[in-house]
């Protein structure tokens, strides 16, 4: 006879400290643990950076704060969940430097009122942080590999902490080119930083879709560069990440380049409420978006990307 | 399973059972009639069991009727489930108070409450066991649920009477409970006496089991519980090939089928909300009007909301087709591919409770006949 | 302004490999080189140089080597409006194709540009002769069209625009 209600007594973790302290943190998924607004940057129109760090403060009962461990950084491509006390929590992608423990870095567009309310925030503000969640970049996979990096409009913030990464460990990497696509010059994101990119050898390539007369660079669809984009289809990694619709197209002209279909990763974005994979929010056919990605290798959710309201 | 050994208590035992689990601190829920249904509560005695009611169920419908007999547990499934307790409606998560130097953020204490179900189908067994897996088998768990199932003192109950809806024998999950519970039980008339079969489960039952006034049970009294649970068996409502749903369903996404049952479906989610095994939930925060406290709760939520998916400006699964398929396709076919088993315990409520009677075993048999044989 | 080019070492180079050279003609037969290298001549733009204005007839269209071009319109108030860039390997100018043969848009050197300038009437008159050729010139264009149409619609989606 089972001793726990004929389940599997590991899957229930029976213990005696339920609901006590838990020191490996994983109790705590669901409450935020607090972080205090550094300083907030604005990107562009409606986009800020906002930098924070999280705490390690007794809560309000004097207890040592119950929340996930110390280590807070987010690898290239996870996502933080962000409270705004009062408002709500909304999924932001980590923008800043991995190396970086202890100050983490979002890069939120001003859409909805709680994007909007962390928009506004001031430093010194504390605000709830949960997280990291999610699968990042295959940073991995792509050493040894020329790395073609597409992203339009918001999508470059979560990409930048693996454009840190390859700073850092430059040659690690074979060619790395980078393809931007914004609405507008205005739009651009980290343009000053694009020149830091170029002279650490990372081919930066940026179009807008509409301009006025001084802009001199590029002006088109993202998809148009990688035609004209140098690098070897046999041996580059793909990341992808903007708009749906936007990756779609890129993916399909990435293929047409000749990039193979597991060699492209891309980055998913649904309706986010618990992160943990037990709200039911994010689900994209089998998967949900928090837990099994966000970030997904293409071939594996081809057919999914082609069906809709999946 | 045929030689764990069974025992025999009466209704007093049965009584005396419920003084048990409440000397020892148990909050005893059961089933109970209430407006016009029997619903899942707090109950005190025997005598606030549905003595002598069985109920007529089928798509769009239900009713209570009387049986010619006294029987407890003589009907199927009511519209309620038992994760109106483990995986509750409403649960503040935490809440925080704002001091000098900002925010401080308080955890709500686990749930403390011991449960003890009386009269947990075998369906239900796996539905509490289907979401064991959503909440305890991955990288996180649900501290909650974890203390609340923990808690928990399952009491089964055989399934004499097969509701109209009914297909647990087509999903493997019935009528006979063989696992997950403390102590099952199946109540048999014998030469007119009033009697229940009882077995064991696990340690935790068995020590309650001796503190009952019991015996072993007859040859005949054994073989009138089996014949209980085979009559209950050969008496579905309903029928559903199960064993190739997930690929017939995954092939099939975009079958006319879904524009037919987008006209009828209204959308209203009572599917879900009845479901033993739909988990889905929402959160949400809210503050006083100073600002200096604020608080998140997690209540249930479904997947049939235009909200459900908004993002960037609109729905994903704006069409009511597209709601009714990812409810459809997530709980037979996705839900393999996430959690390992069939997300459909065929408890038939979905049926039942659908205010146009929609019937998901009839979905899937119009998609399978309308494929090339 | 549009220079012929003399004395540099490239037009040494005949034009006929140039063309063949050329993405958008990558692998014409001979002789319909020989028909198209006819109708050809190198030019050069400064940045700042306009390749044609709106509503000047469309009486040739060019084949980019090196350098990019933008194309503009121009309004009142909110002066030239670029809504794509060309560059090496790429063709400027479809309105030729088709009456009234007229030029829709501002095409302006962004970089020193150097092109190969394709005589519009005359290869018109060379495809109205040989409908092979015709045909061997609307299977290159077909595909610029093509492309050009369907980014044109991913920028009218603004899919990075944000819907409030």
């Amino acid at each position: 006879m089972s001793t726990a209600h004929g389940l599997d007594a590991a899957a229930l973790m029976l213990d005696a400290n339920v609901g006590t302290v838990d020191p490996t943190g994983v109790l705590n998924a669901m409450v935020p643990r607090i972080a205090r607004v550094l300083r907030r940057r604005r990107e562009g129109p409606g986009v800020w950076t906002l930098e924070i760090q999280p705490e390690e403060t007794p809560d309000a009962a004097g207890a040592p704060n119950q929340s996930l461990s110390k280590d807070a950084a987010c690898a290239p491509g996870q996502f933080n969940m962000l409270t705004v006390f009062g408002v709500g929590e909304v999924a932001i992608s980590a923008s800043g430097d991995p190396a970086d423990r202890g100050r983490l870095v979002h890069t939120v567009r001003a859409v909805g009122p709680v994007s909007t309310a962390l928009a506004q925030l001031r430093a010194g503000d504390t605000v709830g942080l949960r997280g990291p969640f999610g699968k990042g970049w295959p940073m991995e996979e792509m050493a040894g590999r020329d790395v073609v990096i597409v992203a339009g409009g918001l999508g470059l913030a979560p990409l930048r902490p693996a454009l840190f990464r390859f700073l850092a460990e430059r040659d690690r990497y074979g060619k790395i080119v980078l393809l931007y696509g914004a609405r507008g010059p205005g739009d651009v994101l980290f343009r000053r930083e694009m020149e830091k990119w170029r002279r650490f050898g990372i081919d930066v390539e940026v179009t807008v879709d509409h301009t006025v007369d001084d802009w001199q660079g590029h002006v088109g669809v993202v998809t148009a560069l990688i035609p004209r984009a140098a690098f070897d289809p046999s041996r580059a990694i793909s990341v992808v990440c903007g708009p749906e619709v936007m990756m779609r197209f890129s993916i399909a002209a990435l293929r047409h380049a000749g990039v193979a279909a597991d060699a492209i990763y891309l980055s998913m974005e649904r309706n986010m409420k618990c992160a943990v994979g037990f709200c039911g929010h994010c689900q994209f056919g089998p998967v949900f978006v928090c837990r099994d990605g966000p970030v997904f290798r293409y071939d594996r959710v081809s057919s999914l990307l082609g069906l809709k309201e999946i | 399973m045929d030689t764990a050994p069974r025992d025999i208590i009466t209704i007093e035992g049965l009584g005396r059972l419920l003084d048990v689990l409440k000397d020892r601190g148990y909050r005893l829920l059961g089933p109970t009639v209430r407006d016009g249904a029997i619903v899942y509560d707090d109950i005190v005695s025997l005598a606030d069991l549905p003595a002598g009611w069985a109920d007529e169920q089928d798509g769009g419908r239900y009713r209570l009727v009387p049986r010619d007999d006294d029987a407890l547990f003589g009907y199927a499934v009511g519209p309620q489930s038992w994760k109106k307790f483990l995986h509750p409606p409403l649960l503040r998560l935490w809440h925080a108070e704002r001091k000098e130097d900002g925010f401080h953020v308080i955890q709500e204490p686990v749930s403390s409450e011991r449960f003890a179900f009386l009269g947990v189908r075998a369906c239900e067994l796996h539905a509490i066991a289907i979401q064991d897996r959503v909440f305890l088998g991955g990288e996180h768990i649900d501290p909650d649920y974890r203390a609340r199932r923990k808690n928990a003192f399952i009491i089964a109950v055989n399934c004499s009477h097969a509701g109209g809806t009914c297909f647990c024998v087509s999903m493997n999950t019935g009528p006979k409970a063989e696992t997950g519970f403390d102590l099952s039980i199946t109540e048999v008339f014998v030469d007119g006496e009033h009697l229940f079969l009882i077995e064991a489960g696990t340690d935790a039952g068995h020590e309650i089991l001796g503190e009952l006034p019991h015996r072993a049970a007859a040859l005949k009294e054994v073989e009138a519980a089996d014949a209980v649970v085979a009559r209950t068996a050969a008496s579905m409502g309903r029928q559903m090939q199960s064993d190739d749903v997930r690929e017939l369903l995954l092939r099939n996404l975009e079958h006319p089928r879904w524009n037919e049952v987008a006209e009828r479906c209204l959308t209203c989610g009572n599917c879900t909300m009845v479901c033993p095994t739909c988990f889905c939930t929402s959160v949400e925060d809210s503050s006083d009007l100073a600002g200096a406290e604020a608080s998140r709760s997690q209540r249930w939520d479904s997947c049939f909301t235009m909200d459900f998916t908004y993002i960037h400006g609109g729905s994903v699964r704006a069409t009511a087709r597209s709601r009714y398929r990812q409810w459809i396709t997530h709980k037979l076919a996705t839900w393999t591919d996430q959690f390992g088993t069939s997300g459909c315990v065929g408890c038939g409520r979905c049926i039942t409770w659908c205010p146009v009677g929609i019937d998901i075993t009839e979905e899937v048999r119009a998609i399978r006949d309308s494929e090339p044989q | 302004m549009e220079q012929l080019e003399r004395g540099n070492p490239e037009t040494i180079r005949s034009l006929e490999t140039i063309i063949r050279d050329h993405p958008f003609f990558a692998g014409l037969e001979e002789d319909f080189c020989k028909l198209v290298c006819g109708c050809a001549k190198n030019v050069v733009f400064q940045a700042g140089d306009y390749l044609f204005h709106e509503g000047d007839p469309a009486d040739q269209f060019y084949l980019l080597r090196h350098g990019r071009v933008a194309i503009q319109v121009t309004s009142p108030g909110r002066g030239a409006m670029t809504f794509q860039t060309l560059g090496e390997g790429e063709i400027v100018g479809l309105s030729w194709l088709i009456p009234p043969y007229r030029w829709a848009y501002d095409a302006k050197a962004l970089d020193l540009t150097r092109a190969v300038a394709m005589d519009a009437a005359c290869l018109r008159q060379k495809c109205e002769g040989d409908h092979d050729l015709g045909y061997e010139m609307m299977k290159r264009f077909m595909p610029v069209l093509i492309q050009r149409l369907q980014a044109t619609r991913m920028q009218i989606l603004d899919v990075y625009g944000s819907r409030a």
